[in-house]
This record gives C-alpha cells, sequence and structure tokens, in this order.
C-alpha cells in the first residue's frame, strides 16, 4: 500500500483515521464486518496491527487474502465462539452494527473476546437525515446510500440511541468522535454529525 | 485436453534413497525410491517450491500429461499450470507419490531385495509423520530448503498441516483444503469397514496374494465403493442419480437396478483393476493415526505452538467427510497461537470431492493467496 492508497482511503472512510488514533503501533485487532480488509490493511500499514478479519460475503474474502489480510469466513450473527476470551486489544465494528441483527449479543461478545471494543456507524439523527424523514422520505446519501427496500441496514440509530444502549447494557463508553466528512464536529453532535465513532468497555 | 493453459508433456522422475527410514512404529526400512514429477522452474534462491501432497488414491502425476500417454492427466491438473491457481510459471511444483503407494514409489508391491518378492504383508504401517521424513529427503535432494508453500486437500491436507509441525523452518505457507486435524470415530468406522472388506477376501491372503497371483478384487472394489458414497454429498447423489432406473422399471432382482448402483460399482470395479489393496490398507491407517494433538494430550493449541507458517485453510460446506466445522478446528488452534490464517468456506455441491473440482470461487482464493506467495521471492 502507498501512501497515496493510505491517503485515499484517510479520504474516503474518515472513521478510518479516528479508529487508527485509538489503536497503539502493534495492538491486536479484530475486525467485525471487515469487508475488502481495507480498514486491517490501512491499521497494518498506520499502525503495525497484528489482525484478523470475519467477512461472510465469498468476493470480500478474496479481496481480503489479496489485500493480504487474514480473514475468517463466518457469519457474525451466529458469535465469535472461534475466539477466545480477552484475545485482542480491540475488536472493531466499523460501519457494520447498523447492519447487525443481533446487536446486544454481538455487543457482548465484542467485550468477551476483546479488551475494548469500537464501532463506527451512521449517525439517523444527523439533519439531513431528519430532514428526508420530515419531507416524508427515508434519507439516501453517502453514509447511507440504500434504497429502504434494498438495505442491509436493519438497526439504524441515533448517537442519543446508542448512549442509551450502553447504558442499559453497562456498556462504558471511553471517547467519542462525530465528523461529518472529515471534519470533526463539536457542537450538536446528535444533529451535525453524519458518523460517529465510539470506543467501550465493560461497564461495572 | 486445453493446451493453452496445461504444463504440457511432463515425465516422471525417480530418487533412490539409501538411508535407512525408521517409521514412528520402530521399523526400517534401509532403501526406498519415490517418484515424482516437478513442474515449472525452480529460481536461483530456491525459494519458489510448493510440495504437493496427495490423498487416499493420489500420486504423483498432479498435472500434465505423458508425451505417450495424452489422455492420462495430472489429477489436479485443473489447479497447476501456467497461469493457473497454482502458477508453474512461477512456482516450482512437485508432486510425488507416497512412500508405501502403488504408483511407482517403494510400497507394498513392491519387490523387497532381501528376498526378491514383493513387500506385501511385511511393509511397515506407515504414518504421515513417516512420509514428511521421506518427503523432506526428496526435498533435500532437490535443495530445497524451504518450501513456499505446501498444498494438499483431504489426507494431503492433514501432510501439509504436519509440515508446519514436524519442520516448521522448511515451510512458509501451508494451504490445508478440505482437511480435519484428526479423524472422528466416525470417519475411522468407515475406514474400518473398508479395511475389513480386503481383509476378509479370501483373496488377499494376509497381504501376500502376489505369490499367489490373484487379487483382493472384491474387498477393494467394496472398500472404494463405501468410500466413494463418503466423497458426494447426497446433494449430489440425488441431482446426478436420483432414482432413476437403469431399465426404467423395477427387476425385482439383485442385479444392477438403479443408476447409482452401476456408477459405484463401475467405480469399484476401476479402481480394484489398477489400485494396490495393502496400499489402500496403509493409507487408511496413516488417516486413522493423524492426530497432531496425541503428543500434547489431545490439546491442538499446544500441538500447533510449533507451527511457524502462514496458513490459508478452505472447506467445502456440503463435505460431510471433513465438513466445515472441522476445518474450523484447525482454524481455532492456528488463532490461538496468532499464526497468520485465513479460512475460506466454499459452496459447493460436490461434497468432498469438491477440492478436486474446478470452482471458481474456489480458485480465485488459492489464485489470490498464491499471488501473494510469489510476491515475497519475485520482489
Amino acid at each position: 500500500m502507498t501512501q497515496d492508497d493510505i491517503a485515499r482511503l484517510a479520504a474516503e472512510r474518515p472513521d478510518f483515521a479516528a479508529i487508527a488514533a485509538w489503536i497503539p503501533k502493534g495492538a491486536s485487532v479484530l475486525d467485525l464486518g471487515c469487508g475488502d480488509g481495507s480498514l486491517l490493511r490501512y491499521l497494518k500499514e498506520t499502525r503495525a496491527v497484528r489482525g484478523y478479519g470475519v467477512e461472510i460475503n465469498d468476493l470480500d474474502i478474496v479481496s481480503c487474502i489479496a489485500n493480504g489480510v487474514n480473514v475468517i469466513q463466518n457469519d457474525l450473527e451466529s458469535g465469535l465462539s472461534d475466539f477466545e476470551d480477552g484475545s485482542f486489544d480491540f475488536v472493531i465494528l466499523s460501519q457494520t452494527l447498523q447492519a447487525t441483527r443481533h446487536t446486544e449479543p454481538l455487543i457482548r461478545e465484542m467485550l468477551r473476546v476483546g479488551r475494548e471494543g469500537i464501532v463506527s456507524f451512521p449517525n439517523f439523527g444527523y439533519w439531513k437525515n431528519r430532514l428526508n424523514v420530515l419531507r416524508g422520505n427515508m434519507p439516501v446519501s453517502r453514509e447511507l446510500p440504500y434504497q429502504w427496500y434494498d438495505t442491509p441496514n436493519v438497526h439504524l440509530c441515533t448517537l442519543h440511541d446508542f448512549e442509551m444502549f450502553c447504558d442499559r447494557h453497562r456498556v462504558a463508553i471511553l471517547e467519542r468522535r462525530v465528523m461529518t466528512g472529515e471534519r470533526e464536529v463539536g457542537l450538536l453532535p446528535n444533529l451535525l454529525g453524519s458518523t460517529a465513532v465510539y470506543r467501550f468497555q465493560r461497564g461495572l | 485436453m486445453n493446451a493453452s493453459n496445461s504444463i504440457g508433456i511432463v515425465s516422471a522422475q525417480r530418487a533412490t534413497f539409501d538411508t535407512p527410514l525408521v517409521f514412528r512404529s520402530g521399523a526400517v526400512l534401509p532403501r526406498y525410491e519415490l517418484v515424482y514429477e516437478t513442474y515449472g522452474k525452480l529460481n536461483t534462491g530456491k525459494s519458489n517450491a510448493i510440495l504437493i501432497c496427495h490423498a487416499l488414491s493420489g500420486h504423483h502425476h498432479v498435472a500434465g500429461y505423458y508425451a505417450d500417454d495424452p489422455n492420462n492427466i495430472g489429477w489436479w491438473d485443473n489447479m497447476i499450470g501456467p497461469g493457473k491457481p497454482v502458477d508453474t510459471d512461477k512456482f516450482f511444483v512437485i508432486g510425488l507419490n507416497n512412500l508405501g503407494g502403488c504408483h511407482g514409489s517403494t510400497g507394498p508391491s513392491s519387490i523387497n531385495p532381501e528376498t526378491g518378492q514383493p513387500y506385501g504383508s511385511s511393509f511397515p504401517v506407515i504414518t504421515v509423520e513417516d512420509w514428511l521424513e521421506s518427503q523432506a529427503r526428496l526435498a533435500d535432494l532437490l535443495g530445497i530448503r524451504q518450501f513456499a508453500a505446501v498444498i494438499g486437500g483431504s489426507l494431503g491436507g492433514m501432510q501439509a498441516l504436519q509440515w508446519s509441525l514436524t519442520f516448521p523452518e522448511r515451510v512458509r505457507h501451508v494451504l490445508a483444503i478440505a482437511a480435519a486435524p484428526h479423524l472422528t470415530a466416525q470417519n475411522i468406522a468407515f475406514n474400518d469397514v473398508a479395511r475389513s472388506a480386503i481383509l476378509g477376501d479370501p483373496d488377499f491372503h494376509g497381504g501376500n496374494f502376489y505369490q499367489h497371483k490373484v487379487v483382493p478384487t472384491r474387498g477393494l472394489r467394496l472398500a472404494r465403493m463405501l468410500g466413494h458414497i463418503t466423497y458426494l454429498s447426497d446433494d449430489v447423489m440425488a441431482d446426478k442419480f436420483g432414482r432413476e432406473l437403469r431399465d426404467g422399471k423395477f427387476n425385482y432382482s439383485y442385479g444392477i437396478e438403479f443408476e447409482i448402483e452401476s456408477y459405484l460399482r463401475y467405480q469399484g470395479d476401476k479402481f480394484a483393476s489398477y489400485f494396490d489393496a495393502n496400499t489402500y490398507l496403509l493409507m487408511t491407517k496413516a488417516l486413522d493415526y493423524f492426530d497432531p494433538a496425541h503428543e500434547f494430550g489431545g490439546d491442538l493449541n499446544r500441538a500447533f505452538a510449533a507451527a511457524k507458517a502462514d496458513f490459508l485453510v478452505i472447506s467445502f460446506t456440503t463435505d460431510w467427510r471433513f465438513s466445515p466445522e472441522r476445518a474450523r478446528e484447525i482454524v481455532r488452534p492456528l488463532l490461538h497461537n496468532r499464526r497468520s490464517v485465513s479460512y475460506a468456506e466454499i459452496t459447493s455441491t460436490h461434497g468432498h470431492d469438491s477440492f478436486l473440482m474446478e470452482h471458481p470461487h474456489y480458485f480465485d482464493v488459492v489464485r489470490a493467496y498464491l499471488d501473494n506467495v510469489a510476491g515475497e521471492f519475485a520482489a
């Protein structure tokens, strides 16, 4: 991967840089729903991580292997039984949370297998999404590129929703970054941010 | 034959080893021969060699065809050749007939120079580890210190796995396809029925049938028929044969009526006409004994601690002989030991035999993996 590739990835996926910023060099990482392995490749290049991806899609398996990324073909929804307790520093769910059916057990599994969890997801509370709904339509955007009838997203949520979920399920949020494009959002994040990234661990 | 992507004409070579081989069982073979074929060119650094390990009935003729027998195409020719997933333009590929085999390497049907008679029942019971020792000596002979990859399906996959444990420094990548970390009781049971068929054939003569100028065809045929059932999936059998009747009606007899019967008997007869019964017995025993965890109190995690290679593990959805669940028993200890490993579960209807079939996605997975392996020494 050249410097140009890294820069291109960072521009296409602003959550990548946010995630990388939290990961110390040489950490062990499990990337759930890793797609073509771009994030792991990015983290390998920028953070020298050691890790694996989990993916179910056949074409993505080939892409991961071609990307030089370790990938285990499996359905996330059936659990992470191949992975031992506490075997990773970080378990990442990047832009996948909204497409998982059994969200609660999956978050629990993430925190069984990893010391910390990281999720990124499109914020449904972003003002443009709200505006779309106000106008009477489901939003279709860069972050939410699917038509309502043809989408993998079954559990869309807002920042507030996710934080309430964590509170109720004893998940302790350690850090949050909210972005619109590459720009960091500080003010009114649930309204002005299009993408959210959270770092969390098991709560007491 | 598509000549454009075949390695083309190949020929078998023969190597003689005069250093005695001590088997796991304690038996000693003072001298033996291995037949092998090679495809592609060994690079100057001798870093591009791939060893192909064969399964129960396989041999050294893995790719290409013979000048005097153009229809005799290697058993994995779809996988191996110029521009194929195992690309002979990049790799130097070695196929051999395992010790104890019946395709030219020293085995039960070979003449024991000490007696002038075929080894027969006196040929030592062999294990995967014994094979590895003999394979390593072939590698020494060819000047190969370390394989870029060892690849195998089924029993061949088990050998590939064992390479990473017995010779961790001598293999950089292991491709274990349609394999398992050991046989289950059910697997062993199938093997035992197959062996019983051979051992109980009156023409077997305790393994020394060569002197009686007979072959235990009936036993071997039954063994193969049983094996074949386990290599196919229920789906593929239903698809291919269903309840088709040869005569279109019931004959109320014990002759061949259903197409599946015809197919199985044909496969059994064909196999019994060329395969050695003693080799069949040896191969099934090697399968039964294979268990890297055996010396570690059944703990595969500890067994795989020795491995230094990177791994690609592949299974097939309809393989019930070595199911995807069994492949994941290989993956887990590799994860435990933090090895580089990728695992692909290929959707295929062909059961255990899938590993021999041309399948675009399966081939893409192998190709993508080996392209990166080639990148390691091309740079």
